[in-house]
């Protein structure tokens, strides 16, 4: 019974911790698509209008912009799965 | 010029020892070695390995230019080829690291219950990584003659030689470290003449900042090259020409691709934990993107140093390195109207330049009159971009044939020895095949180039992901899955690339009218991979359900303590 018990118990702890891991996952890709399928390509045109320097903006998104944002969302995400990792103690070793 | 050759050989022939020097340190004694390096690879050593497998020859040499003839569409390589590293560190790496094995066909074996889905993968692996080699092979070769004047085959063979030696030697071990050194000297190269260029031009030294700077004259830079675009009558440099529907289309299968390219799925079981994973991905493209964000700025540079340098000139008054580059025929003039002036424009008919793309890259410290040990360091920048390519994806194929169809389907009982032999022969085997196609290219090496990716799309990315994310997704569905968007691309593309339905090449232009949705086959991959998610939840729909340890598995799977090492 009891261990009957905790294995409910840890299979509860996982699915928190996979929803989590989810809503981290839609919040990130959001921002990823935002980023370059939004700014870089369906609303670039009108965000070509500002220009930043001497970059019309969209352009700067399609061709820049979007690659540093890549590379920000990668670490943000290992970030919180570090922080969740721990919370849950399932990091490794 | 001399003096040119004599640093290219010091380079070259430097470069070349540290890989072979490489391959004699890190043999691999296990078929653990020879698959994944032992599993014990640093994330930053990955994350630049990684780098280095993925950009290729056309990364290094045909990009910019390329994008310095498309403009703003040029966004669809830079966006497409590394917003992919999102979903694969978010979707596919920590959990396909978690699964502990060896390939892809590895997890698509297990994950669905089958050997027909394994065989399925395998297919798929071998077809996309062959496809992708002969360009690498063939790239090597280019580089070779270009710099040191041999014959394009002895620059192949020569190739074979270095990528045999440290492939066969060390496998994926010997593979990781020569790669690692390969990064730092292709980007070294990349950035050096770029940084140099900007400085000319700009005045400022960093050359992401310098493309949106002004140059000597006071106007902007992207301003004054639409300027000139318009002038010629080519579209404005900001502003491309494809349709918004394409440029998406072809984004997303290059974003989705490259998540499925299994000689980038396999370097992240190369590491120790899930955690280093996530963290090499992360790195990965870090180390891409400094490449990746340099090539549009170099594309600015070289396009208005082209028009401004040879448009509306005197052909007999242009400087030394346009007759340097006319004898290698990538710069070709013709006097069409007789005036001994350079006419460069759109229209094909008052035309008088051809432009090989590659040359923005080749020729650049060059036209930018830089030293002679700069040229030198672009070619040996070109063979690390080349060979790294080429032996991360020629591990790919040795490890389908030996561990995928020879251990896992048609002899089980085979000893570790015996896998490890077989893993070696496979290798030689593969690059003799690569190399055969580097002599000998087959016509449509480019036109393939889009079908690898589009496969990676149609094939494996939903498969992986469904395996991962959704844990009632049966063989069933899977298989068909795969079959149906591998089909589709396969289809698509001979219709619309070859014109194989309608009487052949000649035909493809007319066909242009009836593309579906009006995307091109470059961009497919997006619907066949769109195709192969609802086939597959479809079919999963009526066909029996996962059974219990599956699920179980996929269930550890999400989970990362307990990672263990990477085994049989």
């Amino acid at each position: 019974m009891s261990t009957e018990k905790s294995q409910t118990k840890a299979a509860e702890k996982a699915a928190r911790y996979w929803k989590t891991n989810l809503r981290y996952l839609a919040i990130l890709l959001s921002i990823w698509f935002v980023v370059s399928y939004g700014a870089g390509i369906l609303f670039r045109e009108s965000l070509d209008t500002i220009e930043i320097g001497g970059f019309p903006l969209g352009f700067w998104f399609a061709q820049q912009g979007s690659i540093y944002v890549f590379v920000i969302l990668i670490f943000v995400y290992v970030r919180w799965m570090n922080r969740l990792d721990s919370q849950y103690g399932f990091e490794e070793d | 010029m001399e003096n040119v050759q004599i640093w290219t050989y010091v380079l070259v022939g430097i470069t070349f020892s540290v890989y072979i020097g490489i391959a004699i340190w890190s043999r691999a004694g296990s078929t653990k070695e020879f698959y994944v390096a032992g599993g014990g690879v640093s994330p930053l050593a990955n994350g630049m390995a990684t780098a280095a497998d993925w950009m290729s020859a056309a990364s290094f040499i045909s990009m910019a230019g390329l994008i310095s003839f498309m403009g703003y569409d040029g966004a669809v390589y830079l966006m497409g080829w590394t917003g992919g590293y999102v979903l694969l560190a978010l979707l596919l790496a920590p959990y396909l690291r978690k699964f502990g094995k060896f390939t892809v066909p590895d997890f698509i074996g297990e994950r669905y219950y089958s050997n027909t889905a394994r065989i399925v993968a395998v297919l798929c692996a071998l077809l996309v990584s062959f496809t992708y080699v002969a360009g690498q092979m063939r790239g090597v070769g280019v580089v070779f003659s270009r710099f040191l004047e041999v014959d394009i085959n002895t620059g192949v063979v020569i190739g074979m030689v270095i990528v045999l030696f440290y492939a066969v030697l060390g496998g994926m071990k010997g593979i990781t470290y020569t790669q690692v050194a390969q990064y730092c000297i292709l980007i070294f190269a990349f950035m050096v003449p770029a940084i140099f260029i900007s400085i000319q031009m700009t005045g400022n030294p960093i050359p992401q900042l310098g493309m949106g700077s002004k140059g000597t004259d006071g106007v902007y830079l992207l301003e004054k090259l639409n300027g000139l675009s318009a002038q010629l009558g080519f579209a404005e440099y900001t502003q491309g020409t494809k349709s918004v529907i394409d440029v998406f289309a072809i984004t997303a299968a290059l974003m989705v691709g490259t998540a499925g390219l299994p000689h980038v799925i396999v370097r992240f079981f190369t590491v120790k934990r899930v955690r280093d994973a996530r963290k090499s991905a992360g790195l990965a493209l870090l180390f891409i993107a400094i490449l990746y964000t340099t090539a549009p700025a170099v594309a600015v540079f070289a396009r208005t140093n082209l028009i401004n340098t040879v448009s509306g000139k005197e052909y007999s008054r242009l400087p030394e390195w346009f007759s340097n580059w006319e004898k290698t025929g990538l710069l070709a003039f013709e006097d069409k109207n007789g005036d001994g002036l350079v006419h460069y424009a759109a229209d094909p008919q008052q035309n008088e330049l051809h432009v090989d793309r590659d040359i923005m890259v080749l020729a650049n410290p060059e036209i930018a009159a830089l030293p002679a040990w700069v040229i030198a360091l672009v070619a040996a920048g070109g063979l690390a971009a080349a060979l790294s390519t080429a032996a991360g994806l020629l591990l790919v194929i040795s490890a389908s044939v030996s561990h995928d169809l020879i251990k896992k389907v048609f002899n089980p009982n085979i000893t570790e020895k015996q896998e490890l032999i077989a893993a070696r022969i496979s290798a030689i085997g593969a690059v003799c095949v690569a190399g055969y196609f580097g002599i000998n290219p087959p016509g449509f090496v480019a036109a393939v180039v889009a079908l690898a990716f589009g496969l990676g799309a149609a094939s494996f990315f939903p498969a992986i992901v469904l395996g991962i994310f959704y844990k009632k997704m049966n063989k069933e569905g899977a298989i068909t899955g795969m079959v149906v968007g591998t089909s589709l691309m396969l289809f698509y593309m001979l219709k619309f690339k070859f014109g194989l339905f309608d009487g052949g090449k000649i035909a493809v232009e007319g066909l242009k009218s009836q593309w579906w949705f009006g995307i091109s086959p470059e961009g497919f991959g997006t619907i066949a991979m769109l195709v192969n998610f609802t086939v597959s939840l479809v079919v999963n729909r009526f066909t029996k359900d996962v059974p219990e340890n599956v699920q179980a598995m996929v269930e550890n799977i999400r989970i990362p303590s307990g990672a263990g090492e990477a085994t049989h």
